[in-house]
């Protein structure tokens, strides 16, 4: 039976958190976990009625959007500056659960989580997202992917809360893109999911490129090789996006688990690269840098 | 603690543990048994809500979390003279109930998506109803219903 406390400003959040409490955000993990027995907080600090508009705000700071770590996966997919700047993360939250977890849950809870499955890491990776995590002694920032260590393991100081996710305008990336392949398109885990940005040439050829995956090891999977090979290829030669995908089913070593073998997520993996080729598929979601 | 929400329109205050499912309080502390739980972490969606007009689960909420919010239940869906809302005569016309588990929490977010969407398409209303589980009808007749009562609400219009 824990207490609940619901401090009304970030001073008081910041106490408590140092006395070792459990932020509750959303509880879409936080309260299967405790009805599973995973965990048995003593004391909850309620994060709804606090006064501190950082945590819960979307803001324009120039060169970067910050983005408060209790605000909700709904408000993120409805908010006009993640929907202009970041399409492949409105993508992937619109596969995050149901309209119902999508509600409750938090972009901060779900990296905290750090699930290798968790739907917004892929394309936080991609988007080079860094965390602001703050005590009472200040605050610090560090990129996403050193942040998170292993299945459900982070960087975050046992006095620290996760404060803000600051991630940088790419005006360099043409096209935006996020799939997931699941059991079935609503409240499946994933079991494998790909986060990617593409920059063009005038001609259409790969100029730039970052892939991210999810559900592929114990944390989000990166694929520097297969980036490389990618780069020059045309948009619409398939030929370029078969070696591309022989490249990414070598380069990955994924898990096994009752999802899925790690065989199956191997040719998956290649089969997601392969979609990036335009020509008869669907346009990939144009960036904001998009001509 | 001292909890003071808004209950289908009605202000109240109540004394409770303040971990004490928002679930639990709805059913057995207040007597409102329409909104029901078969999963109790998040699945189904029959325990589906509404807090300051989003859909929630009352299975994963405590009652800390409802302070000073507004919520509605399928009890507080009827008119005044006990009259059914419109989408609830929808899913009695179209035969969409069969053993009823999952229907409160169906009619809620099909009451929620017809206020954001007035006339929804099929791949609209499938989306609305990703949450919520129905192990009975299949859902054809539940998307028939939903598509009726976007008929009837738009009749009243002006
Ligand atoms: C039915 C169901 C389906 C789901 N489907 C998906 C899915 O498809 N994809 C997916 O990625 N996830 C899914 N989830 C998991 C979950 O909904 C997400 O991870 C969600 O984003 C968690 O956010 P939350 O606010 O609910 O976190 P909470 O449960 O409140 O918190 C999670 C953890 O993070 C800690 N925490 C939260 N915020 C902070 C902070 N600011 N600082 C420090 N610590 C913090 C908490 O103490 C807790 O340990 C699903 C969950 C359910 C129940
Ligand atoms: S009982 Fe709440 S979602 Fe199943
Ligand atoms: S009618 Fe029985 S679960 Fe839907």
């Amino acid at each position: 039976m824990p207490a609940v406390i619901l401090p009304q400003t970030l001073d008081e959040l910041l106490d408590l958190k140092a006395q070792g409490h459990t932020i509750l955000a959303g509880g879409t993990d936080l309260f299967v976990h405790m009805r599973n027995k995973k965990i048995q907080p003593q004391t909850l600090v309620c994060l709804d009625q606090l006064k501190d508009k950082g945590l819960r705000e979307v803001a324009d700071t120039g060169d970067e959007i910050c983005i408060g770590a209790a605000v909700t996966h709904s408000r993120l997919i409805q908010n006009p500056l993640v929907q202009q700047h970041f399409p492949v993360l409105i993508q992937a939250l619109d596969t995050l659960g149901s309209p119902q977890i999508r509600n409750m849950g938090t972009l901060g809870g779900n990296i905290m989580t750090a699930s290798p499955a968790g739907d917004s890491l892929p394309p936080l990776y991609v988007l080079d997202a860094q965390v602001e995590l703050a005590g009472k002694n200040g605050s610090r920032r560090m990129s996403l992917s050193r942040f998170i260590t292993g299945p459900g393991a982070t960087g975050l100081n046992p006095e620290e809360i996760l404060y803000r996710i600051w991630i940088p305008k790419q005006p360099s990336y043409d096209l935006h893109h996020f799939e997931k392949v699941g059991h079935r398109k609503s409240l499946s885990i994933a079991i494998l999911s790909m986060a990617a940005l593409i920059g063009l040439t005038g001609d259409r050829k790969i100029r730039a490129v970052r892939l991210a995956w999810g559900s592929l090891g114990k944390t989000i999977a990166t694929s520097p090789e297969t980036e490389k090979r990618l780069m020059g290829t045309p948009m619409d030669d398939p030929a370029g996006f078969i070696l591309a995908a022989a490249r990414i089913r070598e380069e990955v070593s994924p898990i096994s688990d009752v999802r899925a073998g790690a065989d199956y997520r191997r040719q998956v993996a290649g089969n997601l690269v392969l979609r990036l080729c335009q020509g008869p598929l669907e346009p990939l979601k144009q960036g904001p840098g998009a001509v | 603690m001292k909890l003071s929400f808004t209950l289908n329109h009605n202000a109240l205050t109540l004394e409770t543990e303040p971990d004490r499912r928002v679930i639990d309080l709805l059913r057995e502390d207040l007597g409102l048994t329409g909104t029901k739980e078969a999963c109790g972490e998040g699945e189904c969606g029959a325990c589906t809500i509404r807090v300051n007009k989003e859909l929630r689960l009352a299975c994963l909420m405590i009652a800390a979390q409802i302070e000073g919010c507004s919520i509605e239940t399928i009890e507080g869906l009827a008119g005044p003279d006990q009259a059914l809302h419109p989408v609830q005569e929808a899913f009695v016309q179209a035969g969409a109930v069969q053993c009823g588990f999952c229907t409160p929490g169906m009619v809620m977010a099909v009451t929620d998506l017809l206020e954001a969407i007035p006339d929804p398409d099929e791949t609209q209303i499938r989306k609305a109803l990703s949450g919520n589980l129905c192990r009975c009808t299949g859902y054809q007749k539940i998307m028939d219903a939903a598509q009726l009562a976007a008929k009837k609400e738009n009749k009243c219009l002006p």
